[in-house]
């Protein structure tokens, strides 16, 4: 009798999980499918070059070959220091993207904390974390960050992703707690309570996983954002030290007038570079909303 | 009404108060004082420094020297830069109309842009115009903006040289003549432009949703029914009711443009208050930095009010109570 039951549920047609959905959606959307494809061939060719390139020699100063324009031995020319433009780049490309991601995912982080707390509890707690939230959403974050760069005593790479992070996670808090808000009516979260779920477990086994398409897609999106602001940063000289190349870096050369105008092979293929990450993380992300979002599905 | 504005005026100066404390907090980290030149100096004692710091108070608890700070910027005192020798008011108000003359250019062609684009596309929609539009916007949106002015900079400043590619008006012509404008103006296109063109996005997007979602409302069913000429339609009821929410989203523009400056004006080397921003950090005048930090954070928690203000002058549901 038991087993039988467990086989009626089994037969029943499972409808397809949110992640199955969106692939599907995906695999549909050719640019947004060829964006993968070329990310994934990308981002692999750059951290395996990284992986097999010595980044002492391409640091090293070399006076001789100052400012040289592509050639054979040096690619894409060299910059003042006479350095290979190609090797930095490939440093650069890898060391944003990595940067990147690590911001992403710790704002991914804090801000899912935040706002599954505030969108599913509400009350006080809603209240306080709220107000924090519209409080750091009307700072001008680019000075604050700025300013919390030249003030720290230390300035590493860690420091400057928490920094970064303390601005950025307050857009994620917002959507989630929206939905989580919307998600905690419904009835079978009512449900589950009525019959002694946990809080932690509602949280975690229901209400997550019907917010996951959401989450992907904020990430996504946040991700290509977080590389134009953290690239934005180090151009401007307040982003990643000196020791660690990013493409802000070879792009703030072009603060120079004399490399902005005469000398492109400095800058344009890291800004191109910038571009076409951003690019094509927007075209998938975009994809990804589309099939998040039922209305918008094509079918 | 009254009510509501008055309210969230009051939510205002606690945001005002957290945002003095923190850059206050801020400020006494940053190395150096008031005094650290003269404590350089071997001729002068360290008994005879501790008296200056004794006498300028810098001894004092914390909250002492908040309290004078702050009231001293109440009363329009944001003491004195450290390289320029002069009082930090009139170090920003040399830059300070530089930067909102720019800002209301970025925000005129930001518009110009953004509301014709909007209605084409939302009322169009599907078409190849709205097309085009949709495909501009996936462009705009993920081009951040500092590349996008540089290659700005690079085509128009220096290849096809249309415009200078620095500061904010011309040596060769006198203040206050006809020219003088023409040339400040000339100045102010290029990086007015680039901002814009990224800026129109999300106005751009907002406006097409609307607009969209307008078309199958009731109200523009009945107005078809009564024989209302399509264009008329368009005008006076569907695009009437879709601009109120752009039109409130004014003041989170201004907070965006806020942002904005620092980047674009050390592009295009205009003596703004971002650019003065991003030297003084570098010169380390941090009384300067902080000054601007102040300011522009008014400005962006000013502009946030301007936005709920005008939000629930056109959407009475918004007004909390």
């Amino acid at each position: 009798m038991k087993g039988e039951s467990v086989n009626n549920i089994q037969l029943a047609k499972r409808s397809p999980s949110g992640i199955k959905i969106i692939w599907q959606e995906l695999k549909k959307d050719r640019l947004a499918f060829g964006s993968l494809f070329f990310l994934l061939i990308l981002l692999v060719s750059v951290y395996i070059a990284s992986f097999m390139m010595d980044q002492k020699a391409i640091a090293r100063v070399d006076i001789y070959s100052i400012y040289l324009s592509p050639s054979e031995r040096n690619l894409l020319g060299t910059d003042y220091a006479g350095r290979d433009i190609l090797g930095q780049l490939i440093f650069g490309t890898s060391n944003s993207f990595t940067i990147s991601l690590c911001i992403t995912s710790l704002t991914a982080f804090i801000g899912l904390s935040a706002g599954l707390i505030a969108g599913y509890f509400g009350g006080v707690v809603d209240n306080v974390i709220m107000r924090a939230i519209d409080f750091i959403m009307s700072l001008p974050s680019t000075m604050m960050i700025i300013v919390f760069v030249t003030v720290v005593p230390k300035f590493t790479v860690t420091n400057f992703i928490l920094i970064m992070s303390i601005f950025l996670w307050t857009g994620k808090a917002r959507l989630i707690r929206s939905k989580t808000l919307a998600e905690r009516e419904l009835e079978y979260v009512q449900a589950s309570r009525t019959l002694g779920t946990p809080h932690w477990k509602i949280i975690l086994s229901h209400i997550l996983p019907n917010i996951s398409s959401i989450i992907i897609v904020n990430f996504t999106l946040n991700l290509a954002g977080n590389i134009g602001l953290e690239t934005a940063l180090t151009f401007l000289g307040f982003g990643l030290p000196e020791s660690t190349p990013s493409l802000g870096t070879l792009i703030s050369y072009a603060r120079n007038p004399d490399v902005l105008e005469n000398k492109w092979w400095i800058w344009l293929p890291a800004a191109m570079m910038i571009l076409v990450l951003m690019l094509s993380i927007n075209f998938m992300g975009q994809a990804l909303k589309r099939a998040a979002d039922a209305r918008q599905r094509r079918g | 009404m009254w009510k509501f504005i008055l309210r969230r005026f009051f939510v205002m100066i606690p945001q005002l108060f957290i945002l003095s404390l923190i850059v206050f907090a801020l400020a006494k980290q940053m190395p150096g004082d008031a005094l650290t030149g003269i404590s350089m100096d071997p001729r002068i004692s360290p008994e005879r420094i501790y008296e200056l710091r004794e006498k300028a108070g810098l001894n004092d608890p914390w909250y002492e020297q908040y309290g004078r700070w702050i009231s001293g910027i109440i009363h329009g005192d944001f003491g004195k830069s450290y390289t320029h020798k002069i009082p930090v008011t009139e170090v920003i108000a040399e830059r300070i109309w530089n930067t909102v003359f720019l800002a209301l250019i970025t925000l005129i062609l930001t518009y110009l842009f953004a509301i014709p684009m909007g209605i084409l596309s939302g009322r169009y929609n599907d078409t190849w115009i709205d097309k085009i539009v949709t495909g501009y916007n996936y462009l705009g949106f993920a081009t951040p903006l500092f590349i996008f002015a540089l290659i700005m900079l690079f085509v128009f400043g220096f290849s096809v040289g249309w415009f200078p590619t620095g500061g904010s008006v011309s040596s060769k012509v006198d203040a206050q003549t006809f020219e003088y404008y023409v040339s400040k103006l000339h100045h102010v296109i290029l990086p007015a432009l680039s901002t814009a063109l990224i800026a129109t996005v999300g106005t751009v997007q907002y406006l097409r949703n609307e607009i969209i979602d307008n078309k199958f409302k009731d109200y523009t069913r009945t107005a078809r029914s009564k024989g209302i000429p399509d264009n008329k339609i368009y005008t006076r009821h569907i695009l009437r009711n879709s601009l109120l929410p752009i039109a409130a989203f004014l003041g989170y523009e201004i907070t965006g443009l806020v942002g904005g400056t620092v980047i674009i004006e050390t592009i295009f080397s205009y003596p703004g208050v971002g650019q003065l921003f991003i030297s003084s950090i570098g010169l380390r005048d941090f009384s300067v930095v902080t000054a601007i930090v102040m300011m522009l954070g008014f400005a962006t928690l000013l502009g946030t009010l301007l936005s709920d203000i005008i939000l629930s002058l056109v959407d009475p549901r918004v007004r909390v109570e």
